[in-house]
């Protein structure tokens, strides 16, 4: 097996595992022993393709970006996950995860959300399915997120607050562990990016390569080659990113750059850039890079994008960081806001400020020129008209 | 298969007739000082083992007023250097079993090795560390850890399989932590028929070591049901409920009320 996938002990090099109470190992342990059978069998997979095709809208564009282009020197391509159905990658994992959950007997789901991105992806799927759905947000998310939170209660889940530690993404994540640990028999809880204990990080990986699939076959018939010089992605937990990088992997000719949130710049104390601020450690049941304090404690990052305001990244990320395989590079929030405005006004398309972080190492000179170039432009930027309104003060 | 240790505290107490009243708190709640004052009641009022948790930023097994107190211990400034300092003497004091509890992080940034080695100076007896699952432990860390003699407890629940039972059976060396019910530390429903199943399905596999039942137990009734076929029991979210009610003060009625 390839040395950037997960190994048979659910390990990516040193990162990865499953450091779960005993309280979940039932739960973890059915997943694990049936994830690949399930995924693999036909019935499955024709499920998966006919909802990709027909409600999410699969295959997803790859637009050549030609103005985009002319400015940078190079052969820029967008690989639209804005136009998926939600308005962002997130749908992809979900609905995997959704048929995953009807096949292992669930009755009931739950998921964690900070943006709420992945909430509204968890409650589309769940009233699609007619399961029961409870997704856990922190409160400080719940007030800045307004609009999301309408989203998902309209679709029929119920949102409850994380109050615990600092209330934000990582205590919605804890919350949702925990609501597993108190029901772990009839629920699935849907993880929504590639961390948590093996073996999520690979099956959200699975679900989400979809989008290098179909770069591949797209860019072979645009350009007469499937493998471009480079490939970006912005990295939160790094389910968009790994999408994108996961038929590439082996190919070490294809360049992997990771856009990562750096807030008001790596030394500001505001910052989300793990790879450059964290330590090996633990967090939701995974070993990988996290940022913390010298004795272990988890710390708050900060970013202007909710989505990329993580502590950690996925075990998959930290391993392509340390072995070198991919590029990571911090993008400030000025930066990327930088980045989100320049797609709009020489595109026509506004990204989420998730992706805006992808677009800003063009900028950063990331990218040599006549490089043949994929970025992954993982959601659309409706959700953010706040923040773009107030930082470009738009009113 | 666990080395067998030359007997330590735990395995004096779990020799010893009756059940056995073991008490969880976090070190550093509510003051920070009172790790060792706290120990020194518990022993006064006859409580037989105690688990000082660690206290960690993000508690996942963990119910909210374990998570609560964790909070408030680190916001006091507790740290594991610090807690290693305050129980530099309490040898001198205090001849109770004696476990640290907590999740793997902070022992990861520790040095797994220089943890254990730390522990074993200040006289710990044993470690719970919930999140460090049976498989990793032998694989990854049992040989770093073993040469310290620290009794690894591991945790059963209602949901584990007769199998992975015995394994941990056969890799305990002390006694094995049994989860009342599906649930986080502090969840306050009954003890009911399904529980009593659980117990009994339990009791009937004779395993090797005594089972020490923990969560969900607060009074001398919850108790006296935890102990029917289990050695002991456990009481975390409810002693710590009355240090923030009464302080340290409390303690001794507290355990007298438990057991008369
Ligand atoms: C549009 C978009 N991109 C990226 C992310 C970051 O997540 P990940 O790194 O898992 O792709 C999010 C998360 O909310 C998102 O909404």
């Amino acid at each position: 097996m390839s040395k950037y996938h997960v190994d048979e002990h659910g390990f990516y090099g040193e990162f990865g595992g499953a450091f779960i109470p005993e309280m979940l190992y039932p739960n973890v342990e059915e997943l694990r022993q049936h994830y690949l059978e399930i995924m693999a069998s036909e019935s499955f997979q024709q499920e998966f393709r006919k909802l990709l095709r027909d409600y999410v809208g699969r295959p997803t564009p790859l637009y050549y970006a030609e103005r985009l282009s002319e400015k940078y020197g190079s052969r820029i391509y967008l690989k639209r996950e804005d136009l998926c159905h939600t308005g962002a990658h997130k749908v992809n994992n979900t609905i995997g995860q959704i048929l995953m959950a009807k096949r292992l007997g669930k009755k009931r789901i739950i998921a964690e959300t900070g943006a709420g991105q992945h909430g509204v992806a968890t409650a589309t799927v769940c009233a699609l399915m007619g399961l029961p759905c409870v997704v856990y947000m922190g409160e400080v998310d719940i007030a800045r997120q307004a609009p999301n939170v309408a989203r998902m209660k309209l679709l029929g889940a119920e949102v409850r607050p994380a109050r615990s530690g600092s209330r934000t993404l990582k205590d919605a994540t804890n919350e949702a562990i925990r609501d597993w640990i108190n029901n772990p028999e009839d629920t699935h809880y849907i993880i929504g990016s590639v961390v948590g204990p093996h073996p999520y990080p690979d099956m959200v990986a699975r679900f989400q390569a979809v989008i290098s699939e179909e770069i591949r076959h797209q860019l072979l018939e645009a350009e007469g080659r499937t493998d471009p010089d480079y490939l970006i992605a912005c990295v939160g937990g790094g389910s968009n990113a790994a999408g994108t990088y996961y038929h590439y992997l082996d190919q070490e000719e294809v360049q992997i750059i990771a856009a990562e949130a750096a807030g008001k710049g790596v030394d500001t104390g505001e910052s989300a850039a793990t790879s450059a601020l964290g330590r090996v450690g633990i967090i939701h049941a995974s070993k990988t890079l996290l940022m913390q304090t010298a004795d272990g404690q988890i710390t708050e990052p900060y970013s202007i994008s909710a989505g990329l305001d993580y502590p950690g990244v996925g075990p998959m990320h930290a391993h392509l960081f340390q072995t070198g395989r991919a590029q990571f590079i911090p993008v400030t929030d000025a930066q990327a806001m930088a980045g989100g405005r320049e797609l709009a006004r020489l595109e026509g398309i506004i990204p989420a400020i998730e992706s805006s972080h992808a677009f800003a190492v063009l900028e950063m000179g990331a990218v040599p020129p006549d490089s043949l170039v994929v970025i992954n432009l993982s959601g659309r930027g409706d959700k953010d008209l706040q923040t773009y309104i107030d930082y470009f003060d738009l009113t | 298969m666990a080395e067998t240790q030359s007997q330590n505290r735990i395995h004096q107490a779990l020799e010893k007739p009756g059940k056995l009243l073991s008490i969880y708190y976090t070190a550093g709640f509510p003051n920070l000082e009172d790790t060792v004052p706290i120990l020194e009641e518990l022993q006064a009022a006859g409580a037989d083992m105690v688990e000082i948790g660690l206290p960690f930023s993000d508690p996942l097994a963990d119910g909210p007023t374990i998570q609560e107190s964790s909070t408030r211990a680190l916001r006091n400034g507790m740290h594991t250097e610090l807690l290693f300092e305050q129980l530099k003497d309490v040898r001198k004091t205090v001849d109770l079993p004696l476990i640290l509890m907590g999740y793997f992080n902070p022992v990861l940034q520790y040095g797994v090795e220089a943890f254990c080695r730390k522990c074993k100076e200040v006289g710990i007896d044993g470690l719970i560390l919930p999140d460090l699952p049976l498989e990793i432990y032998q694989r990854d860390y049992q040989h770093l850890m073993a040469p310290y003699g620290l009794s690894m407890v591991f945790l059963i629940s209602p949901q584990t399989g007769e199998a992975r039972i015995r394994q941990i059976d056969a890799a305990s060396d002390s006694f094995i932590y049994m989860v009342s019910s599906a649930s986080t530390t502090g969840v306050q429903d009954q003890f009911g028929q399904g529980q009593d199943a659980y117990f009994d399905r339990i009791h009937a596999m004779e395993l090797k070591h005594p089972q020490v039942v923990g969560f969900g137990i607060s009074d001398a009734q919850s108790f006296q049901k935890a102990t029917r076929t289990a050695k002991g029991a456990i009481i975390g979210s409810a002693f710590i409920r009355l240090l923030e009610r009464e302080g340290l003060g409390g303690i001794r009625n507290f355990i007298e009320n438990i057991r008369p």
